[in-house]
């Protein structure tokens, strides 16, 4: 029988292709007044770093690798040939408590390969939570992922003793997943989805109620990811249907995940350098769409439908529709100093507040540490009037560009011959 | 010019300020001076009691100050209490009610740093504490853990009620250079700081952690600077996963050489299974029905 590290080894090792680590968001709830241990609530914390520069905020782990689907990009899938493991559900609820009562982490993120059935793995899963909530009265942060083939029933009770619930999309069309994982189906997911967000409206809806008593927990939010890189989607499509998740089903977070190499690659999905520029590009454009009110055709266009990896969507957008400017820091409603590159949400808070007691200077903008060399050409203030030729010269854009040996992805690794000339591939399309 | 010395606290600094504001003191005034500072070099004169409550009712200040006040108490730089007085009296006495608006005004910004660093600063407690458990409570049979941690800011207090809110269930004490802090399922206390050699170094589970912390982390995509801005070196010492971040970084290049260097392998047939018959059948059904409905005639 294979012990508790080995099992972690496989099962952690299994589970670090799913980049959501969120632990923020939740209901608040705490330990104070329970035997137990546990609160959420709060803004999220990251307990810790790998160098791959991920945070480590939840112990991510399966239930098992063993898996019936077939997806070519993962290590799990059934033709990979990967030890393979199984916890019990309660050797997931020590390593939870044991791992949470030293502060390692906040929560727990468990998801599961499918064994015999939807149902039946759904059940494990939904075990280990129960018995964290119930038997131990755990009251930190769960993470569950969900099958979208799952009995209803099943899905609605994870969703009970989960802060999130999630269910990857995986690819944003139906003909890439049947090329690389032909048991998955969009719409299934899509409609397992719209049933979750369903249950979440409808909790929110009756703690709004007046002098009703309060509804039993149910997760706050639902979350997703999408490969990047191992088809051939276009990020117009990958934001679109983003965009589209955000909207139908109101999801807190759709997570961008460049295909990485793994062990046991499959014949059918070679591997290649993981499209890191592209992944970071694409969750920017994200935060455009989620905080900037910006639209997808705005960011990516079917004419032209990748985001340009040297500069970053917002000013890629701003150099495209230099019309739009200069913007007057002053005067400008809020949406067009959102529109302004290099100043971001907070700041355009503070600009707003402060401008109503004084006129901005650039000596202003330079104590709130924004980046002037970004934003100069594309703003006025009481002491700065740019040249509109300088926004219509073709120089501008050129200005931008950071340094060629900058455009190197620098994956940080220290040099070794043998993987030199892959590890300064760039990013694919750069 | 009067000299203020004070305990390092907000407490201490809120009482004299309240008095100074009364008797109407301006900022420029008074020096401020704390007793981490080589206080030996000015004379203590205690701000009269009465002028202090004289009105101090009639002192009305925005909640954020009193907030913003609290947090940046906290940080270690000495200019603080003069500064935070200084922009208690533009807002009061100087009648820029609406200063803490300004985020371009010198003083609000600095007081902002200070509060920035701060919040920090808690933050990172709250991530990087690590506990150790040392026994059971023979009595109560709670378990007991004891956490080393070295702040930067004067932070224990501001940042214990998070773990008594996470941690109800178990006793523990958090030990620091200047503040200790501890509970014991009942009551949040404090005492004074102690060394480091007061805290157990190890934990018979950290093994475990560094083997999780050893297996989620993808060789495939290394990005140190990103890890060592949200995780400075200077905590590293005091992390039992950290001892592993050299080796992990010095391998993974030739991990993933390996990954690339693995024979590609072929799909396998399904397996015979029920449940994935019955999916296949339904993507198939469903392909159909999409290929009938695009289908114009």
């Amino acid at each position: 029988m294979m012990d508790i590290t080995r099992k972690l080894e496989i099962l952690a090792d299994a589970a670090k292709y799913d980049a959501s680590c969120a632990s923020s968001g939740a209901a608040r709830k705490d330990s104070r007044g329970s035997k137990g241990v546990g609160s959420t609530g709060g803004a999220g914390i990251c307990h810790s770093y790998t160098p791959d520069g991920r945070c480590v905020s939840l112990l991510k782990v399966l239930m098992t690798n063993a898996c019936l689907y077939d997806c070519h990009y993962c290590i799990n899938r059934r033709s990979s040939n990967v030890t393979r493991a199984r916890f019990t559900p309660d050797e997931v609820v020590q390593l939870t408590l044991d791992f949470y009562k030293r502060n390692y982490i906040e929560g727990l993120f468990l998801s599961s390969g499918i064994i015999r059935s939807a149902d039946h793995t759904m059940e494990l899963v939904i075990e280990v939570a129960r018995k964290l909530r119930e038997v131990h009265q755990f009251r930190g942060y769960i993470h569950l992922k969900t099958i979208p083939e799952a009995s209803q029933e099943l899905i609605a009770q994870a969703g009970r003793y989960a802060d999130r619930i999630s269910i990857n999309v995986e690819l944003p069309s139906q003909q890439s997943l049947n090329t690389l994982a032909p048991e998955k189906n969009l719409a299934r997911t899509e409609s397992a989805m719209g049933h979750i967000r369903g249950k979440i409206d409808e909790r929110y809806a009756e703690k709004r109620k007046p002098d009703a008593p309060k509804p039993p927990p149910f997760a706050t939010g639902q979350s997703t990811q999408m490969l990047v890189g191992a088809d051939a989607s276009t990020d117009a499509v990958i934001l679109g249907c983003a965009d589209k998740l955000y909207t139908a089903h109101r999801l807190r977070r759709v997570y961008y995940s460049a295909f990485s190499p793994i062990p046991e690659p499959s014949a059918i999905l070679p591997l290649k350098a993981p499209p890191l520029i592209r992944e970071h590009r694409l969750y920017q454009a994200d935060w455009l769409l989620r905080f900037y009110d910006f639209k997808v055709e705005e960011i990516a266009s079917a004419a032209a439908p990748h985001l340009d990896l040297a500069l970053d969507p917002k000013l890629s957008w701003a150099l495209r529709n230099r019309a739009t400017f200069p913007v007057d820091v002053n005067k400008a409603p809020r949406e067009l100093l959102l529109r302004i590159p290099g100043l971001g949400v907070r700041n355009v808070e503070r600009i707003v507040r402060a401008r109503r007691y004084t006129g901005l200077r650039l000596a202003d903008l330079i104590r709130l540490r924004l980046q002037m060399k970004k934003l100069l050409p594309f703003i006025t203030a009481v002491d700065h009037h740019p040249a509109k030729l300088g926004l219509d010269s073709d120089s501008l854009r050129a200005r931008f560009l950071p340094p060629p040996e900058q455009l190197e992805i620098n994956f940080g690794a220290p040099p070794a011959p043998a993987a030199t000339d892959f590890l300064s591939v760039r990013s694919g399309e750069l | 010019m009067r000299t203020i010395v004070i305990e390092p606290e907000y407490e201490a600094w809120r009482a004299a300020a309240r008095s100074l504001l009364a008797q109407g003191v301006a900022p420029e005034e008074v020096l401020w001076t704390d007793d981490s500072q080589e206080s030996s070099l000015f004379v203590r004169e205690e701000p009269t009691v009465a002028a202090a409550e004289q009105g101090a009712s009639a002192i009305k200040v925005p909640a954020a100050f009193m907030d913003m006040a609290r947090s940046a108490a906290a940080h270690t730089d000495a200019r603080r209490w003069g500064m935070l007085y200084r922009v208690l009296w533009r807002l009061t006495r100087g009648a820029e009610r609406h200063l803490l608006a300004m985020a371009t005004d010198r003083d609000v910004r600095q007081l902002q740093d200070w509060c920035k660093a701060v919040g920090r600063d808690i933050h990172k407690m709250h991530a990087f504490v690590r506990f150790r458990l040392v026994g059971t409570d023979a009595a109560t049979g709670r378990e007991q853990f004891v956490a080393w941690f070295e702040p930067e800011h004067r932070i224990v207090r501001l940042a214990t009620p998070f773990f008594e809110k996470r941690f109800a269930g178990m006793d523990w004490s958090i030990l620091t250079p200047y503040e200790c802090a501890h509970w014991d399922g009942t009551r949040l206390h404090f005492t004074a700081g102690v060394s480091r050699s007061s805290a157990p170094d190890e934990d018979a589970l950290d093994d475990l952690w560094r083997t999780y912390y050893r297996n989620i982390f993808n060789p495939a995509r290394v990005k140190i600077s990103a890890m060592q801005s949200e995780m400075p070196k200077k905590y590293w010492k005091n992390l039992p996963e950290a001892s592993l971040i050299a080796s992990l970084i010095a391998e993974s290049t030739g991990r993933v050489q390996g990954m690339l260097e693995t024979e590609e392998r072929a799909a396998k047939p399904a397996p015979n299974n029920a449940y994935l018959k019955s999916l296949h059948a339904m993507n198939q059904n469903e392909a159909a029905a999409q290929n009938h409905e695009s289908d114009p005639a």
